[in-house]
């Protein structure tokens, strides 16, 4: 089996008085595309900001590369955060910078490399993720909204980063446009070795690429494995998230 | 990721060929020496890459090769490639799937074309901005015939925050105002031994001059910019465009209520500002030149002629209606990238402070020339 790469043990966490997640754990491994999944306010997009650091759990640990998050110092949680490329829902790209600076910033904080590299690589990860040329020079609020997925997920590849997260990254795209972006995704971890970490509502992405996920309900994990597996679970929460019996995904 | 040995170039130089002998890990973190040394190397002959000892490659790693593998190209020497990996050429291929062209930066243009443009959309902004009032006055009109659609509370909540909540900050403005005039003056009186006109100094100067300009200014700074910014928010978030959909007018609900709520409030603050400020002047008369607060207000009620009260509070609602109209037009003009709510409230600020001084000037001219 491949090795841990997040591994995640008793998460509890609650806002103020509110139990957002009871006893959660859960285990991703290199290579794989990973899904938390579960309906809205079931605390998955809560899950993802405490790998990413952006929330503290209420106790329970979290480790990434083998580190326990909770227990870094500044430069240690810097040297990790690197390693970590992050797409947000909404894009969440520097609306005052065009989509290459937005980019370039990234090699200008992190890395000594010339000039005409950091632009050739700007190049490059424009290219891959399918945008056009002439984005690089435009800014934010003159792209549709799959362009600005595209661009924040370029600028998310922009260290070659070993893990991806990726909260909802199909969401506001046309269902045309989503399968492609799952075949992005896919080509990426297969080519660039990357692991990735995903919040979706997206049947479609859970069918097509997600290799195992996590399905939250009532704050508990309800069950975690490969979609066959989970689909051979007997849960009430189960049949209705896969629609089951009506026109959802026949196992 | 565990390999902490850095890249290495090793240049043979050949008879008829150059090979570069490549190895290590070509990622991000080392590639600056080789780059540099890539970039001065004079290429003579044609070069082979043997990247067989590479242990780990990233897109920078490929980036970098293509790049000289190019320019070497341009110069007329070809090169070809021993010792790669399946992985490699996959990498190679997903990043180089199409051919890399350059675009180029938007051109800057000329500085004639740049004022002729600055200079339209100017003219433009104020036929947007008439839209605007045009639009605002018709909804007036309406709401006018239909006085049950107003927005009473509303109106009522912006009278409590614009105006109730201003009323430290105004006090503590118009108190100084009031002590730097008597100071400036009481000096320069003293001199004629003509200390009691102080009272004629600071009663018609704050009353008729001083106090509306300060209240202005103080309330364009406070409030103008706050209902820039909250329009401007409503905006970004679709807020305003759902009002619409529900048939809600945001002239009705966002424009109106703001603007009464000032054009009520802001006279009311100006009277205080008037209290605050004689009372400032008063207490300097009395601490520099002994002048008792009996004899003061004895004096002020025969040099105060109640007309110079009167127009400064008369200001009040023109200057009101300016900030709350200049705030709500720039408000609607946010577009839906952040950096530009904070330039609308700057400019909401500029241009209301500016348009209230230009009306005091008014005021002052024409009320001159009618010998008031």
């Amino acid at each position: 089996m491949s090795p841990i790469i997040i591994e995640a043990r008793n998460i509890v966490t609650y806002f103020g008085e509110n139990l957002i997640h009871d006893n959660i754990s859960c285990t991703i491994r290199e290579h794989e595309i990973y899904a938390f999944l579960g309906g809205s306010g079931s605390g998955k997009s809560t899950l993802l900001r405490e790998m990413i650091m952006l929330e503290k759990p209420s106790s329970g640990t979290i480790q990434i590369f083998a580190n326990d998050i909770s227990h870094l110092s500044l430069v240690e949680a810097q040297e990790l955060r690197k390693k970590w490329g992050v797409l947000f829902q909404s894009g969440a790209l520097y609306s005052s910078l065009t989509v290459g600076e937005n980019i370039s910033l990234l090699y200008e904080e992190y890395t000594d490399l010339p000039e005409n590299l950091i632009r050739e690589l700007i190049k490059l990860k424009i290219d891959l993720v399918g945008l056009p040329q002439h984005a690089i020079h435009l800014y934010p609020s003159e792209l549709s909204g799959g362009m600005v997925k595209r661009a924040s997920l370029s600028r998310a590849l922009a260290l070659d980063p070993k893990l991806l997260f990726l909260d909802e990254p199909t969401s506001g795209l046309d269902p045309l446009s989503s399968r492609q972006f799952d075949a992005l995704i896919q080509q990426l971890r297969d080519l660039l070795g990357l692991t990735v970490v995903m919040v979706t509502h997206d049947l479609g992405t859970i069918h097509h690429i997600v290799d195992r996920f996590l399905l939250l309900g009532e704050k508990k994990a309800i069950a975690e494995g490969t979609l066959n597996e989970v689909l051979a679970i007997n849960h009430p929460i189960i049949d209705y998230f896969f629609q089951r019996k009506t026109h959802g995904i026949k196992s | 990721m565990q390999s902490s040995s850095s890249a290495t170039l090793e240049i043979v130089n050949g008879v008829s060929k150059t090979i570069f002998k490549c190895g290590g890990a070509w990622t991000l973190n080392y590639l600056r020496d080789i780059a540099l040394t890539l970039e001065a190397y004079p290429a003579a002959s044609s070069i082979t890459w043997d990247i067989s000892d590479i242990t780990e490659l990233d897109s920078a790693g490929v980036a970098l090769w293509h790049l000289y593998y190019r320019r070497f190209e341009n110069m007329g020497f070809f090169s070809e490639i021993i010792g790669g990996k399946e992985e490699y050429l996959q990498l190679y291929n997903l990043l180089y799937s199409h051919p890399q062209k350059d675009v180029p930066i938007p051109k800057d243009t000329g500085w004639l074309f740049r004022l002729g443009k600055e200079a339209y959309l100017s003219l433009q902004g104020i036929s947007i901005f008439l839209k605007f009032l045009g639009e605002a006055f018709t909804v007036l009109l309406y709401s006018l015939r239909h006085p049950r659609i107003i927005r009473y509370r509303s109106i009522s909540s912006h009278i409590i925050t614009a105006g109730f909540d201003a009323l430290p900050i105004i006090a503590v403005s118009a108190f100084l105002i009031g002590v730097v005039v008597a100071f400036q003056s009481i000096v320069q009186l003293q001199k004629f031994g003509a200390d009691i006109l102080i009272v004629d100094m600071i009663g018609i100067s704050l009353t008729r001059e001083l106090a509306p300009l300060i209240t202005a200014i103080v309330i364009a700074g406070r409030s103008g910019s706050a209902f820039t910014a909250q329009i401007g928010a409503m905006k970004m978030t679709q807020e305003i465009d759902a009002m619409k959909t529900m048939g809600f007018h945001p002239h009705l609900f966002l424009v109106w209520p703001r603007v009464i709520a000032l054009m009520i409030v802001l006279p009311l603050l100006i009277f205080f500002a008037d209290l605050v400020g004689i009372f400032g002047g008063m207490v300097i008369a009395s601490t520099q030149s002994h002048l008792s607060y009996i004899e003061f207000i004895n004096r002020l009620q025969g040099a105060l002629p109640i007309k110079h009260f009167i127009i400064g509070i008369v200001k009040g609602p023109f200057f009101a209606i300016l900030i709350a109209m200049t705030g709500t037009y720039r408000g609607f003009q946010v577009s839906a990238n952040t950096e530009s709510i904070g330039q609308y409230t700057t400019k909401s600020v500029v241009t209301s402070i500016f348009l209230v001084i230009a009306c005091d000037a008014l005021f002052s001219i024409l009320l001159t020339e009618l010998k008031i």
